[in-house]
This record gives structure tokens, C-alpha cells and sequence, in this order.
């Protein structure tokens, strides 16, 4: 008989929200300048509300487009000033000190080239880095990453990292060798997932509507409109968000303390999902709020992982599309085009707000409806890949983001 | 047949077999029940070949010899230790005694020299890691689910389980572990096609069963080692025999039944694994343990017979009205309906009785009938069931079995290892509970692969015309691929069948 097991037996099976994953080396050219560059690369995955998350509170048509539902200066939970126009979502008060602190910037009406508006096209182009949706068995940070010159090997003690086959995300697959690493904890499944689930049952299978009520605790959901209004009956939904803020920072802080290690990885993207908020989205004390309550602790997270290490630092997180940018008829916002990218950390060039505003008004928006997209995502991704871990021009504009040769690196996002 | 064939085919793969692997539908589409009793039919159906599987006995004498090694071991390290103290002791009391005469030399020292915790390194604790019996239990996992997941249709599987439920065993009890997996090979596996009462006279006289249900230690207190020892019988196998294998509960068995019963099979055990390394381990009827004389069971007497007394009395029971009915109503519950179409359940009682237990022609009764095909989806599949069908649905593989022993001890129905001998519960709302745990392994396995599939196609694959409207519409708004899969495996038309 034969009984030979490997490594891990849990951890495997996680390989997904939270997970982290990086490249096997360490990035030599960026070494020898005497600089040990960390990228951390947040894909979220359901299409972030931009205009939700970063306002623009001086555009004259902003209050009137969002009417209640919009982040103000003066609301009942007032909005974080970033500048004289743009302001924070104040559930992320970690992300506005660090852009106080110049470690953190936004980038504003930004979007891939994709123009459609379906998820899986959408996350398709974000992650394979490529004009169109279409087959492709590569993501465009692996293909950075092919192109860097390793140097030394980082540390994959099996206990915390593996060699993965295939099964990884998009962006990280690829040529190029890449380790994971996975917390120890399951990852829930989002309120989100949970609605949609119990907005099916209720369709088509009351006896298990019945039991997804009771087990969630979330038996007053109203009825009207399907998911409308959470409510939450005066206790957390159980996968609910204070499990998915605790996942977030466990998930964050812990791939960060890896990366942070004199051998560990330097260069690795993680992904969360959740984000599609077409009902009740909440950007003001609700779900949303609470999403992003949870990525800002994340992020805080990053920074307390990373130790000294947080002076090379940049977080980038990304997502496949922006929202619309009316409400709609259940409070909350359909697929959208631009949206916002955030940045932090010690090496970046922060303090800054970097857009080319299109407006929001009737006129302005995209297709009458959506944040009309005037910088190109790959222009700030080739700007960060270029300035901070030392990709050439020349792989940007061909392997890495193939035909993206008018899209210039964003220069200039590095301290 | 009111049914267009691929929403008949794909009733099939999931009521009968361990649901549609990509492409299972359009090929059983012709003739989906054809293809049900084409597997029934195909020759080597059921067995597994897999040649490193241990036999009972090889099992059984394979975890013997670890435990003795390991106690071995133990006892060593013990003597060890033990010798390691006394020494230290000794060496404790010189010095004291030095001490004292230093101090008789009016010298203050420091310290007593009594050896401390700290002195003493305690031995290095090493995980020894899955002993033997815990190793066995994984490759006979690792069998039973790669023969599920690698299965066409998998109705043969679907019977193994079937049955393996209805005579169970559990692997936490004495030493039944190593050899639970064994027994599911030799005693069900290998005749779910078979007469039941073949199947009935393995599981009984089997040392897994035996051993579960505490008849390897039942003696007869007339026996020669009842009188040497003044022990007696045990009743336990005897009345699950008649109450849970064969007849059913109150199906007009008293106690004296089961007591002259247990009379019956007393000696029946397995040979002493201390003593016989060749055989220990196997099943064994012990003369000396068995009760002499006459028993009468259900009005009938049966003479002494060694042995051969105890198979008569299984086989009567086989052959009973009762356990015809108490199957066939069980098949149909498991397979059909928590409510069992009577009609249907008489057919088969029937069948069962007409064929002398058949279970082949019992089964082809049961996938030929109308009632089998018109029973509404309402059966919530069982956990390790809807694992299997989610793994083939989305093209998974098990690389490390442990997984899905971890995920099934989750969703409450951990392998071989039910918490009583009545087995798991083949009714849907012992298990609706469950389904928020379902929903942590759905998202689990959405993230582990579902960013390299298409969740619209596993929806064709995997359910076909069985999905709604609904279902198809919130997997094709699901914010994300993983979203996607989680919710395709949460359906009510994936969770159902």
C-alpha cells in the first residue's frame, strides 16, 4: 500500500478570496538600485462604485445626481475631504490618514478599455490585461513578472506557500512560477452571495428560502423588490460583515507579513469579491460602507504587516468596472464604466487625487448613464510596473499589455 | 413519457447516478433508462480495482502489528525515561549527601541539587503523523470517492452507498477503522447486484459488523467458555439485525426473538489477531463461544447446527415478507421520494420476493417504474452526495482526500461514521439544516476553480433543462465567475433531485 500525502490539506482547497498570490522570485533589477519594491495588487471583483467611494462633492450636478443617496460634506455621516472637490467615503478612515500622509492616492474616472458591461468579459480584460475579452490562459501581471530578471528564489516553507498548478487567478496566471498562500480561515461567502441566493430561493423553492432565512438571521429582509433593505433584525448576518472585515484583515495582514519577510515575495495580487451592489447598496453607513470599511482595515492591515517594509510598498486595488451613475429604482447602482483605482503605501507618490474630471452631468456621462472613462487603467498599472519594480517599456507595451502602445505609463505615481 | 429526453437524462444523472459530468447529458439522452440498466449490466460492475486495497484480514493484521509497535515503542520510551530519573535521582542524592557533609563543614551553597523540571529535556514530542488504521481509512476513502467521481452514471455507487448506509458500521468504534473501507468492498459493494440474502450473510458474519455491533464478544452462557467464564450473550447484533437489516421495527418480533437470536450467532467472531498472523483478523466461528441447543426464531425452531443454525435464521430472515417491504420501501425513500409511492413499494416487495431477493431485478423494478420518473425533484441530495455531483459538475478532482472527509465531517455526515446503526437519514428535512454550511463549501469550491470555468456551460452541463429561468438569470448576473459557481451549486435544482 501507498500512502504519500503533500503539504496541505485545507489550504488548498482555498484558493481564492484572500488568497494570496506571488511571484517565486525576487525582482532583481529593482535590488541591485539598492530598492526591495513590494506591489500588492487587490482585484475587486462585482464592479466598485466609484462615485460611491470617492465623490465628487464639488461638481455642481453631484448632489442633484444622487440626490440622498449621495456622500456630501455637510451629510448626516459627512464625507472626508481629499481636496477642494473630491471627498472620501468616511468609512475609510485608514486610507484618508495615509493620504494625509501623502501614502495614498485615487485615481478617478479610470477604466480598462472594456465598454461592455458584463462581470465575466469585464474581469476577463482587467485581469488578462488585453484590449478584449476573449480566450486567453494569461493575466498581465504574470506577464510582468516573466519579464523581470530574478534574483534569488523567495522563501516557500511549505507550511505557508506551495507551487500552484493552473487553478489561480487570471492575473496571476502565466508563465512566470508563482507561489499562494492561503489563510488558515474559510472564507465566507458575501452578504451579496447570501441575498442572491435567498432572492432565488424565494423564486422557486420556498422550504429552502425558509431555512436560509432562519440560518442567516435575516428573516425581515423586506419582501418588496426582492433584495431590497437589508435589514438585519438587530443582530449581524451570520457570513455577514463582521466576518467578512475580520476575513479581509486576517487574509491582507497576514500575505503582507509574508512579503514583508527578507526572503518572502515581493510582487503578488489578491482578490475580493462582493462588490456588485445593485440593491440597498449603502454607501453611507450600509453594505457598501461596510465593504469598504473592510478594505480600508485591510489595507491598514497591509501596513501594519508590512512593518518597515511599507516604505517600498504600493498597494493597487483595481476593479473590472465603475457603476452607474444615477441610483436606480432599488437603491442601488448597475453596471457602470469608470470608475476609481486606489493606491496606497510608503512608496508612493501620494497626497493626490489624479484625474481628468468628465463631469456628471446628463451631458457628460457615458452613454447618458455611466462615470465616462477618461484615463486608461493600464496607464497607471505601466506606470507602477514601470517605476516601481523596474519593467521595461518595451515588455509594457508588447507582452504585458499587448497593443497598448498609446497608452503611456502613468509617470510619476512613485515617491 | 411526458418528459423531453434531456430533461429525462438529466433526472437520471442526478436521481440515480452522482449527477452529470460535462457532456453526461447528451450521452445518455437516447435512452436514459437504458443506459440505468445498461450500467447494471455491464461486466466487473461494482467492483474497484485497485490492488493496494487491503483485504479485511490484511487490514486488520496490518493495524494489529502498529498498535503493537507503537505500544512497544511507548513502553520503551518509558523504561527510558524512567531510567533517565532514577539516575538523576541517584545522582540528586550523592550530591545532597556531599552537601551535607559541606555543610558540616559550615560551607553555604546555593541550589539543593533536587533536579529540576528544567534539567530534565523533555523527550522532543514528534508528530508520528496518520497511524496505519488511519492511512487504510484514507485509501479505501480515497477508492470509494474516485470510483463515484470517475463513475459514467454512478449508479452502481450510488447502490454501494445505499446499502453501505443501510448495514452500517462505524469507524470510531473499537477497531473497526482500519477495516470499515474493506467491509464496504467485500460485504456491500461486491453484491449489490447480488441475492440480498448473500449480501445479508457477508455483512453479518463480517468482523466490521461484528465488531460494531458487539457480537465478536457475545458467548453463549451454556457454551464451554459461558461456563469457564461466567460471561454471557450480548443482544446488540441480533436486534439491529432483526430491527434495522432485515425486518423493520415492529414488524412483529418479540423480545424472546431476539434474545434466542442472539443464542443463535453466539460464537460467531474472528480469529484472535495475537494468535493467528496468518488468519487473525478474519471471520472465525467459534464452537466454544456458541450456545448449544435449539432456538426457536419467529415460531420456528432451529436445531443445533454450529454454524449453519445461525446462517438458517439470516437466511429465513432474507427471504421474510417484512424485509422485502422494509427495503424496497427504504430503495424507494433513498432514491425517489421521503413519502414512497405505496404502489411502487409493492412492485418491488414483489419483485424482491418473486426473484428470492435479487437485487439486480429489484433495482431494474425500481428504475423501470413510472412512479421513479414522475416523483417530483423534491429530494434533497445528502451531503456527500451533492460534494461528488459538485465535484463532477465543475471537473474537480480529489488530489488529497482529507479535503473531503474534512468537508463532510462539516456538512454532518461524516464517512463511515454515523452516530448510531440506523445510519444517516434518508429524509430531506434531517438535512435542510445543513444547507448554510453547503453554502461555505459552495464558496469554497466556487474560489478554488470557479475562475477557470464557465458557469453558464457547467449550467448546461451540470442541470441542462432541469435549471429555471431564475436560476440561469441570477447565475448569468452573478458579479463574478466564483459567484457564479457558488450559486449554480447552491440551486435548488443542483441541491434537489
Amino acid at each position: 500500500m501507498t500512502c504519500s500525502f503533500h503539504a496541505s490539506s485545507r489550504r488548498e482547497l482555498l484558493l481564492g478570496s484572500g488568497a494570496l498570490f506571488a511571484w517565486a522570485y525576487l525582482p532583481k533589477r529593482a535590488l541591485a538600485e539598492g530598492r526591495d519594491p513590494r506591489l500588492l495588487v487587490v482585484v475587486l471583483r462585482g464592479a466598485l462604485d466609484g462615485l460611491a467611494t470617492v465623490a465628487p462633492v464639488g461638481d455642481p450636478d453631484w448632489a442633484r445626481l444622487r440626490g440622498d443617496k449621495a456622500l456630501l460634506l455637510d451629510g448626516a455621516l459627512p464625507a472626508l475631504a481629499l481636496n477642494s472637490f473630491f471627498a472620501l467615503n468616511p468609512a475609510m478612515p485608514n486610507l484618508y490618514r495615509l493620504y494625509q500622509a501623502k501614502q495614498a492616492a485615487v485615481v478617478h474616472a479610470v477604466a480598462t478599455p472594456y465598454r461592455e458591461r458584463s462581470h465575466f468579459d469585464g474581469q476577463d480584460v482587467l485581469e488578462s490585461g488585453l484590449a478584449k475579452p476573449g480566450a486567453t490562459d494569461s493575466g498581465w501581471l504574470n506577464r510582468a513578472l516573466a519579464t523581470l530578471e530574478p534574483a534569488g528564489r523567495a522563501e516557500a516553507k511549505p507550511q505557508n506557500a506551495f507551487a500552484v498548478g493552473p487553478v489561480t487567478p487570471l492575473v496571476v496566471r502565466g508563465t512566470a512560477p508563482v507561489l499562494s498562500w492561503t489563510p488558515p480561515k474559510l472564507p465566507p461567502a458575501t452578504d451579496d452571495t447570501v441575498m442572491r441566493l435567498l432572492d432565488l430561493y424565494r423564486h422557486t423553492d420556498p422550504a429552502l428560502a425558509r431555512v436560509m432565512e432562519e440560518r442567516m438571521g435575516l428573516a425581515a429582509i423586506a419582501r418588496a423588490g426582492g433584495m431590497d433593505q437589508p435589514m438585519k433584525n438587530g443582530q449581524p448576518a451570520p457570513g455577514g460583515t463582521a466576518r467578512v472585515r475580520a476575513y479581509f484583515a486576517e487574509a491582507t495582514g497576514a500575505a503582507a507579513k509574508f512579503m514583508a519577510r527578507p526572503d518572502g515575495p515581493r510582487i503578488g495580487a489578491l482578490a475580493f469579491d462582493g462588490w456588485d451592489t445593485h440593491a440597498a447598496e449603502g454607501a453611507s453607513g450600509g453594505r457598501l460602507a461596510d465593504l469598504l470599511g473592510a478594505l480600508d482595515g485591510a489595507i491598514a492591515a497591509v501596513e501594519t504587516g508590512m512593518g518597515e517594509a511599507w516604505k517600498e510598498t504600493i498597494i493597487a486595488v483595481i476593479t473590472e468596472f465603475g457603476r452607474t451613475a444615477h441610483i436606480n429604482g432599488t437603491d442601488g447602482t448597475d453596471h457602470g464604466t469608470a470608475t476609481v483605482a486606489l493606491l496606497a503605501g510608503g512608496a508612493l507618490k501620494g497626497g493626490r487625487v489624479i484625474t481628468d474630471w468628465p463631469g456628471v452631468n446628463e451631458v457628460t456621462l457615458y452613454e447618458k448613464r455611466d462615470l465616462k472613462a477618461t484615463t486608461d487603467l493600464r496607464a497607471v498599472l505601466k506606470g507602477l510596473l514601470r517605476d516601481h519594480v523596474r519593467v521595461s517599456d518595451k515588455a509594457l507595451a508588447s507582452s504585458v499589455f499587448p497593443g497598448s502602445q498609446d497608452v503611456q505609463p502613468m509617470a510619476g505615481l512613485t515617491a | 413519457m411526458a418528459l423531453d429526453p434531456k430533461t429525462f437524462a438529466a433526472t437520471a444523472l442526478h436521481r440515480f447516478g452522482f449527477g452529470p459530468r460535462a457532456g453526461s447529458i447528451a450521452s445518455v439522452a437516447a435512452d436514459p433508462r437504458g443506459a440505468l440498466l445498461a450500467e447494471l449490466d455491464r461486466p466487473g460492475a461494482g467492483r474497484i480495482a485497485n490492488s493496494d486495497l487491503l483485504t479485511t484480514g490484511e487490514a486488520a493484521r496490518a493495524a494489529f502489528d502498529f498498535r503493537q509497535e507503537r505500544k512497544a515503542a511507548r513502553l520503551a520510551v518509558r523504561s527510558e525515561r524512567e531510567a533517565t530519573q532514577q539516575a538523576i535521582k541517584k545522582a540528586a542524592d550523592d550530591a545532597k549527601a556531599s552537601s551535607k557533609a559541606d555543610m558540616a563543614q559550615a560551607e553555604i551553597k546555593q541550589g539543593d541539587g533536587t533536579p529540576t523540571e528544567a534539567m530534565q529535556p523533555a523527550p522532543a514530542k514528534v508528530n508520528p503523523g496518520p497511524g496505519i488504521p488511519q492511512l487504510i481509512y484514507l485509501e479505501e476513502a480515497k477508492a470509494r470517492f474516485d470510483s463515484a467521481l470517475n463513475a459514467e452514471i454512478g449508479l452502481i455507487d450510488r447502490l454501494t452507498w445505499f446499502w453501505s448506509n443501510h448495514f452500517c458500521v462505524s469507524a470510531d468504534k473499537g477497531q473497526v477503522r482500519p477495516i470499515c473501507g474493506a467491509y464496504e468492498r467485500e460485504a456491500i459493494r461486491a453484491n449489490v447486484l447480488g441475492k440480498f440474502s448473500d449480501m445479508l450473510l457477508v455483512v453479518e458474519s463480517h468482523p466490521a459488523m461484528l465488531l460494531y455491533l458487539d457480537n465478536a464478544g457475545s458467548i453463549g452462557p451454556n457454551s464451554i467458555a459461558g461456563q469457564r467464564r461466567g460471561k454471557g450473550i450480548n443482544e446488540n447484533l441480533a436486534r439491529e439485525i432483526m430491527e434495522l437489516h432485515t425486518l423493520g421495527v415492529q414488524s412483529g418480533y418479540s423480545q424472546e426473538d431476539v434474545t434466542n437470536f442472539a443464542n443463535v450467532i453466539t460464537g460467531w467472531t474472528f480469529r484472535p489477531l495475537r494468535q493467528d498472523p496468518q488468519h487473525g483478523g478474519e471471520f472465525f466461528f467459534n464452537e466454544r463461544m456458541h450456545e448449544p441447543g435449539a432456538q426457536s426464531v419467529l415460531g420456528r425452531s432451529y436445531g443445533e447446527g454450529g454454524y449453519e443454525q445461525g446462517r438458517a435464521v439470516l437466511l429465513m430472515l432474507a427471504c421474510h415478507p417484512a424485509t422485502a417491504k422494509h427495503v424496497s420501501t427504504k430503495l424507494v425513500r433513498h432514491f425517489i421520494a421521503d413519502n414512497p409511492p405505496p404502489a411502487l413499494v409493492d412492485r418491488m416487495t414483489k419483485k424482491f420476493l418473486d426473484s428470492g431477493g435479487d437485487l439486480k431485478e429489484v433495482t431494474k423494478t425500481l428504475v423501470s417504474a413510472r412512479e421513479s420518473w414522475d416523483a417530483p425533484r423534491s429530494k434533497l441530495k445528502r451531503p456527500a452526495e451533492w460534494i461528488v455531483s459538485s465535484m463532477r459538475a465543475s471537473g474537480m478532482m480529489i488530489s488529497d482526500v482529507r479535503r473531503v472527509i474534512n468537508t463532510l465531517n462539516l456538512l454532518g455526515e461524516p464517512l463511515w461514521r454515523p452516530s448510531a446503526p440506523k445510519g444517516f437519514s434518508d429524509e430531506s428535512a434531517d438535512w435542510l439544516d445543513g444547507l448554510t454550511q453547503r453554502l461555505d463549501i459552495a464558496n469554497e469550491i466556487a474560489h478554488r476553480i470557479g475562475g477557470m470555468t464557465d458557469p453558464e456551460a457547467v449550467a448546461d452541463d451540470a442541470l441542462g433543462p432541469l435549471a429555471s429561468t431564475e436560476t440561469r438569470q441570477t447565475i448569468a448576473r452573478a458579479e463574478s465567475r466564483q459567484q457564479a459557481l457558488a450559486l449554480l451549486l447552491m440551486s435548488p435544482e443542483f441541491q434537489r433531485r
